[in-house]
């Protein structure tokens, strides 16, 4: 058997993000390595394909390592990862919708992003005629079930998608999610742009961390030219993440409680929450922030007045939010809701290597500022939240003390906020290069990757979304629950549509 | 509970005054119209592939600071319900059935509000073989509101240019 630590070269040492090397496998080294992997604990990072290759990112979450492998088939196939990662099944069957390269004996070989309506088949890959086709959602036996169909467009202001609910009465027996309605060909359009696009695309992956895929990509980029933005540029990048993450867990904690029919949470929070968006829109010119991150640094620098609005909106923070965390907790008909409801085990979290809140909540602290520090976040002082309990009532407070964190955080960075320039130039590849981004956004880490031609061009661009590996587990969550209880757990976990099926 | 609804009495509400109405659609606001049919429309919103960031900010038009609800302005769960259709996002390939169906579910007279760049003609995803284009590749559009995402405000006021426009329409047919 191999030894996998020799892939495993990307360690947290490195300042910023180093070039990205990647490991190029035969056929029998890929199959040994995954199976060894698997065997070894290590957690699937990422695994994307190219015209000719799939890549696959892992992680030693112990040793905090990170490695990059690759494999080029000949004959258009490559050993199944998702046999031993299941967090890789839905990825795995992108790829072969995507780029039309084969997973071997894959344990799910069904289409996912493809729904047959592109008029074109493999859009990345080499393209056939696309076809129509029928999905058929796995066959369910028992007595007494019944079938609630949900989606794509639901009753309220989301995202679209397709759950498929088996229920014994009340009770929710199974639930199979179908994703890919709002894939818009992202990657297809990244390659062959320019650097600028690129910036441009990653920014509109997710909409509500714009900031953090915008950081991610920075990163990347940057790593694969080998510069480093200005500390100052770092600071500011950091900034804005806290913003972001004030924002949407101030959001999600009101929404949350609101799916428990407690509108007064929701009001409330989401007065915080408009509150940090004029304040970002008043100091960067944005209320989502988009945009502001370039490859190189950041296009809006902070005046004094700047800083000053922000020590405003964090002073009107710290003392209405403990006001919101004591009505949260002292509400016994929304604990009744909350507690005990959508249960996640750590076994779950730690095999699909969920991150942010749905993996703190069930045990797993996996958080990329702490574990591979980036920006100003190595000389910042934090500790990660963490629980045990792995239901709703403990996303709710994973995201309280992130609030309080990035609360804390925000402070720290304006005290400590560096001169310097906030936008370099990016210079000239001086040949083909590729490199990684690693962050940590509202909602979990985000890992870019990219690879420029030698003029700077990208080639190939892969963004992966936290919600990966995080909605196959609300499938999990979900089972014996009541199906009126499903939008509290979804909206408890919060995954991104628009990030997963890019 | 009991501060929070003491507060909620004495102290004045967080709600801004409503932006007037402008755009493409805009009409002399009928006030015998509005005394006899009231201002009400029900919005059925439908992301045919955004990036959910205009999404964020339709939720945005909820919170106490502009308050849709007082102006008569509601989301409704059925497009059998709705007036107005408001849909985000380039519509994707994928998609296109369903927004069509959402349409086409809705009793007329009806409008539809196409809302954020990527909604006008695809925006920054134009040309991927995964879009089928703006909404108007779709549906037929009464109006369009810009910005990515355009903020609360803006939409407010694209609502209102609707609403104006509907109450006149009604009273016209009336
Ligand atoms: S207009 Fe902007 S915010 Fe709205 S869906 Fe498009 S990219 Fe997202």
């Amino acid at each position: 058997m191999i030894d996998i630590s020799q892939y495993l070269d990307i360690t947290a040492e490195a300042p910023d993000r180093p070039a990205a090397q990647v490991h190029r496998l035969s056929r029998g080294e890929w199959r040994d390595a995954v199976e060894r992997a698997a065997a070894d604990g290590l957690t699937l990072l990422g695994l994307w394909g190219a015209r000719a290759s799939v890549t696959l990112a892992l992680l030693d979450e112990e040793q905090a390592r990170i490695g990059l492998l690759s494999f080029s088939p000949r004959n258009g196939r490559f050993p199944s990862v998702g046999r031993h990662f299941p967090s890789a099944q839905r990825l795995e069957r992108s790829i072969a919708d995507l780029f039309g390269l084969i997973p071997q004996d894959a344990p799910d070989d069904r289409p996912w992003l493809d729904h047959g309506r592109w008029g074109l088949s493999h859009p990345l890959g080499k393209a056939g005629q696309g076809k129509a086709q029928d999905y058929s959602f796995l066959p369910v036996e028992g007595h007494g079930l019944h079938q609630v169909p949900v989606g794509p467009v639901h009753a309220g202001i989301i995202e679209p998608g397709h759950f498929r609910f088996t229920g014994q009465g009340e009770t929710v027996v199974r639930l199979e999610e179908r994703l890919g309605y709002v894939h818009k060909g992202i990657e297809g359009l990244m390659q062959g742009a320019e650097i600028p696009r690129g910036a441009e695309l990653a920014a509109r992956v997710s909409g509500d961390s714009t900031v953090a895929y915008g950081w991610a990509y920075a990163q990347a980029v940057e790593s694969a030219l080998g510069v480093v933005p200005s500390a100052r540029a770092q600071w500011l990048r950091a900034i804005m993440a806290e913003l972001e993450r004030l924002a949407n867990h101030l959001g999600d904690i009101g929404a949350i409680c609101n799916d428990a029919a407690f509108a007064l949470m929701l009001a409330r929070c989401s007065v915080l929450r408009e509150n940090v968006l004029r304040a970002a829109d008043a100091v960067f010119g944005h209320r989502f922030m988009r945009d502001i991150i370039r490859p190189g640094g950041v296009s809006v620098d902070l005046s004094g007045d700047g800083i000053a609005r922000l020590r405003d909106l964090l002073a009107d923070l710290e003392q209405a939010f403990p006001r919101m965390i004591e009505l949260y907790d002292n509400t016994p008909s929304l604990l009744d809701r909350t507690v005990g409801t959508g249960h996640l085990s750590n076994a779950l979290v730690r095999q699909f290597g969920a991150g942010g809140y749905i993996g703190r909540a069930s045990g797993r602290g996996f958080d990329v500022r702490k574990v591979f520090p980036y920006g100003p976040y190595g000389q910042m002082d934090m500790t990660v939240p963490l629980r045990g309990d792995g239901d709703v009532n403990a996303r709710i407070w994973i995201r309280i003390r992130e609030v309080e964190q990035s609360l804390a955080l925000l402070a720290r960075l304006l005290e400590t906020l560096p001169d310097g320039v906030p936008l370099i130039e990016l210079p000239k590849p001086s040949g083909a290069c590729q490199g990684l981004g690693l962050v940590e956004g509202f909602r979990g880490d985000i890992l870019v990757f990219v690879a420029l031609d030698r003029h700077g061009r990208i080639r190939r661009c892969h963004l992966r979304d936290p919600s990966w590996f995080q909605w196959p587990l609300l499938e999990a969550a979900i089972e014996g629950n009541i199906i009126a209880d499903f939008p509290l757990c979804n909206k408890s976990f919060n995954c991104s549509y628009s990030g997963h099926d890019l | 509970m009991r501060k929070f609804l003491l507060e909620g009495l004495l102290k004045r509400p967080l709600t801004e005054d409503a932006p007037t109405a402008e755009g493409n659609l805009a009409t002399e606001i009928d006030r015998t119209a509005h005394r006899r049919l009231g201002r009400s429309l029900a919005i059925r919103m439908v992301d045919a592939g955004s990036c959910n960031g205009c999404e964020l900010e339709i939720h945005a038009l909820g919170n106490p600071y502009y308050d849709l609800d007082r102006l008569g302005l509601h989301f409704v769960a059925s497009p059998r319900h709705a007036d107005i259709l408001m849909v985000t996002g380039p519509v994707t390939h994928n998609m296109k059935t369903a927004l069509r169906r959402s349409y086409d579910a809705m009793p007329a007279p009806k409008w539809v509000v196409s809302v954020g760049d990527c909604a006008l003609d695809g925006g920054c995803f134009r040309g991927s073989y995964a879009i089928a284009g703006g909404v108007d590749a779709v549906i037929p559009v009464d109006l369009h509101i810009p910005g990515c995402a355009p903020s609360p405000v803006d939409i407010m006021k694209g609502l209102l240019t609707i609403l104006d426009s509907a109450t006149a329409s009604r009273a016209a047919g009336s």
